[in-house]
């Protein structure tokens, strides 16, 4: 499966998540700049990687989320193609309205960057379908504005849609629920604040629990 | 034409940065402030023929987030 990963100026995960997309799958991605308008043909997953776009100005993903290549990236969602959005990825696609909500300032006006416990929530999507319903799992997070936020209807149908991948264990952000991590209404588009890609090899990162995410993708996503 | 463009947290969106102020103007000594609400402050300069409805929309899709944000275009 061909996947790419948009490169934003101020992203800084671009890397990670490129390596570990290379080290799941054998292949290594198309490195796709925001000013560019065309995806690779044929590609089965799209990543918007962690870091600053843009500075956090105006808000955290509000300026990435209007770049060029951003319409190509809502068509590809809207035909199915799986959209994985990390850390800053997450807020660029809700800024975007590929996902329900916002990502405020975290609710202690601190920058949490540690490993977290992660519940499961949703094991059936392409993205978690490695896991188990209910798994306790670790995951780091390295984020100011992970603040989850929506009104009490949006989490009410989110929750009752099973559209809540991840939970944090304990309250991590202020996040509503304390959700980390919702899909979209098809299923194909996850957004995240932990990062998978720094738990992919337990030697380098002392633990694997986001190659699972990358195993799923390449075998459900073919 | 001169816009300003008065961007804030809807009400009962917890503001933590307004929380943080608050408490550091306690901090400060400063008694009686009941509560603090930051938000931001966007200066445009347009063109005299840029429509109200082309400024709402610029509102709309970018300068606030309409989740959490509300907006208000004063005209200087």
């Amino acid at each position: 499966m061909k996947t790419a990963v948009i490169v934003f100026p101020g992203s800084n995960c671009d890397r990670d998540i490129a390596v570990a997309l290379r080290d799941v799958s054998g292949t290594a991605p198309t490195m796709v700049w925001h000013a560019d308008t065309a995806l690779p043909d044929g590609v089965g997953l799209i990543a918007l990687p962690g870091g600053f776009s843009y500075g956090d100005y105006l808000r955290s993903g509000a300026i990435g989320a209007r770049s060029p290549i951003m319409a190509a990236v809502t068509a590809a969602a809207e035909r199915g193609v799986a959209v994985l959005g990390i850390c800053n990825g997450f807020q660029i696609l809700t800024e975007a309205g590929l996902l329900p909500g916002a990502l405020m300032r975290n609710a202690g006006l601190d920058f949490v960057c540690r490993d977290v416990p992660l519940t499961v929530e949703n094991a059936q999507s392409a993205f978690t379908s490695r896991y188990g319903a209910g798994e306790r799992i670790v995951i780091p997070v390295a984020h100011h504005d992970g603040n989850y936020a929506a009104d009490e209807a949006t989490l009410d149908w989110l929750e009752g849609e099973g559209r809540v991948a991840f939970r944090y264990a304990t309250s991590v952000n202020g996040s509503a629920r304390n959700i980390a991590g919702i899909l979209n209404a098809a299923g194909n588009v996850l957004g995240l604040m932990p990062h998978p890609e720094r738990r992919i090899e337990t030697a380098a990162h002392g633990g694997n629990d986001g190659r699972r995410m990358f195993e799923g993708l390449f075998e459900l996503v073919a | 034409m001169k816009l300003r463009i008065f961007v804030t947290l809807k009400p009962g969106v917890l503001d933590p940065q307004g929380r943080a102020i608050h408490k550091a103007l306690g901090g400060l000594g400063f008694a009686g402030v009941n509560d603090v609400r930051a938000g931001k402050l966007i200066e445009l300069d347009v063109a005299d023929d840029v429509s109200d409805a082309q400024i709402d929309a610029m509102c709309r899709k970018l300068l606030a987030n309409t989740v959490i944000e509300n907006y208000r275009v004063e005209r200087a």
